[in-house]
């Protein structure tokens, strides 16, 4: 005589299914937590290869840190594949920091009410350089000119 | 006393600390990404406006602050490498104790570099 001796956690023997009380992923959230883990990853892998070429580029070459001003960014702005590559960088960077932050305020805030303003106060900043950043990647200006007169310090195409 | 279980991960030793690593790091680059993108925004007020502020980028206390950012970035970026090996290979729970002095090899060399290249550009006097 045989006796089944039923999985822990399980639902009628041979169902195949978990008992509702210990399903995973069934909550109002859906898979938001199962994306957000992979995109941390994903975007983890591009931000390498972005981020590298990033310091090389701005820091390694030429004279460094000295060649930086408003006429460098002028000249890689001027280019729509750095325009992309700072663009997928400021995103992709603000997603997996916020994320990152939201983790580590989910951890460590106790209290309801307090986990819940730290991630408003995240959030909002996380919208504001976003929307930031973006409208300035893309209304960049190499030649500003105020009032009819040129800034000085401009980076303009020779008359 | 009860003795650690055998195979854990993230509870003690290498897991754990680089670990810590990992969130430290990712929070100190999380602050500066918020100011280099206001920073980097000035180009948008004027282009005097920016140049004075990455004017401030290039004193030598601030040199120091960025090699210490960009240690954080490649510990990181390395780590983060090891923490996706370990999730979707095989064999990436088995080796992460392996894999974790591989990133700090390979820290020591990136980082190495880059702050040999930086400084002296920075200090170098211009």
């Amino acid at each position: 005589m045989s006796t089944d001796i039923q999985t822990p956690r399980s639902g009628k023997i041979g169902s195949g299914k978990i008992a509702p009380q210990y399903r995973r992923g069934t909550g109002s959230k859906g898979n938001f937590e199962m994306f957000a883990w992979l995109f941390m990853r994903l975007s983890g892998v591009v931000l390498v290869v972005l981020i590298f070429g990033h310091l090389f580029v701005n820091l390694m070459v030429g004279e460094g840190i000295h060649g930086i001003d408003f006429g460098f960014v002028a000249g890689k702005w001027a280019d729509p594949f750095w325009q992309f590559w700072d663009l997928a960088m400021l995103w992709l960077a603000m997603l997996h920091g916020t994320n990152g932050v939201r983790t580590i305020i989910n951890d460590y805030a106790e209290k309801d009410a307090t986990r819940l303003w730290l991630k408003v106060v995240l959030y909002a900043a996380t919208v504001v350089i976003v929307v930031l950043g973006t409208l300035v990647i893309f209304t960049f200006n190499p030649c500003p000119v105020v009032n009819g007169v040129q800034l000085p310090g401009g980076f303009c195409p020779a008359p | 006393m009860p003795t650690k279980p055998a195979g854990t991960l993230y509870r003690g030793r290498e897991g754990m600390w680089s670990w810590v690593g990992h969130r430290i790091t990712g929070v100190v680059i999380f602050f500066f990404l918020l100011v280099h993108v206001l920073d980097t925004s000035l180009v948008r007020v004027s282009p005097e406006a920016y140049t004075a502020v990455i004017g401030a980028y290039k004193n030598p206390l601030m040199a120091l602050g960025e090699t210490g950012l960009v240690a954080a970035i490649v510990f990181h970026a390395f780590n983060g490498l090891r923490v996706i090996a370990i999730d979707f290979w095989k064999k990436g729970a088995k080796y992460q104790r392996q894999m974790l002095w591989t990133v700090l090899v390979l820290w020591l060399v990136v980082f190495g570099a880059f702050a040999i290249r930086h400084l002296s550009l920075a200090l170098g006097g211009h």
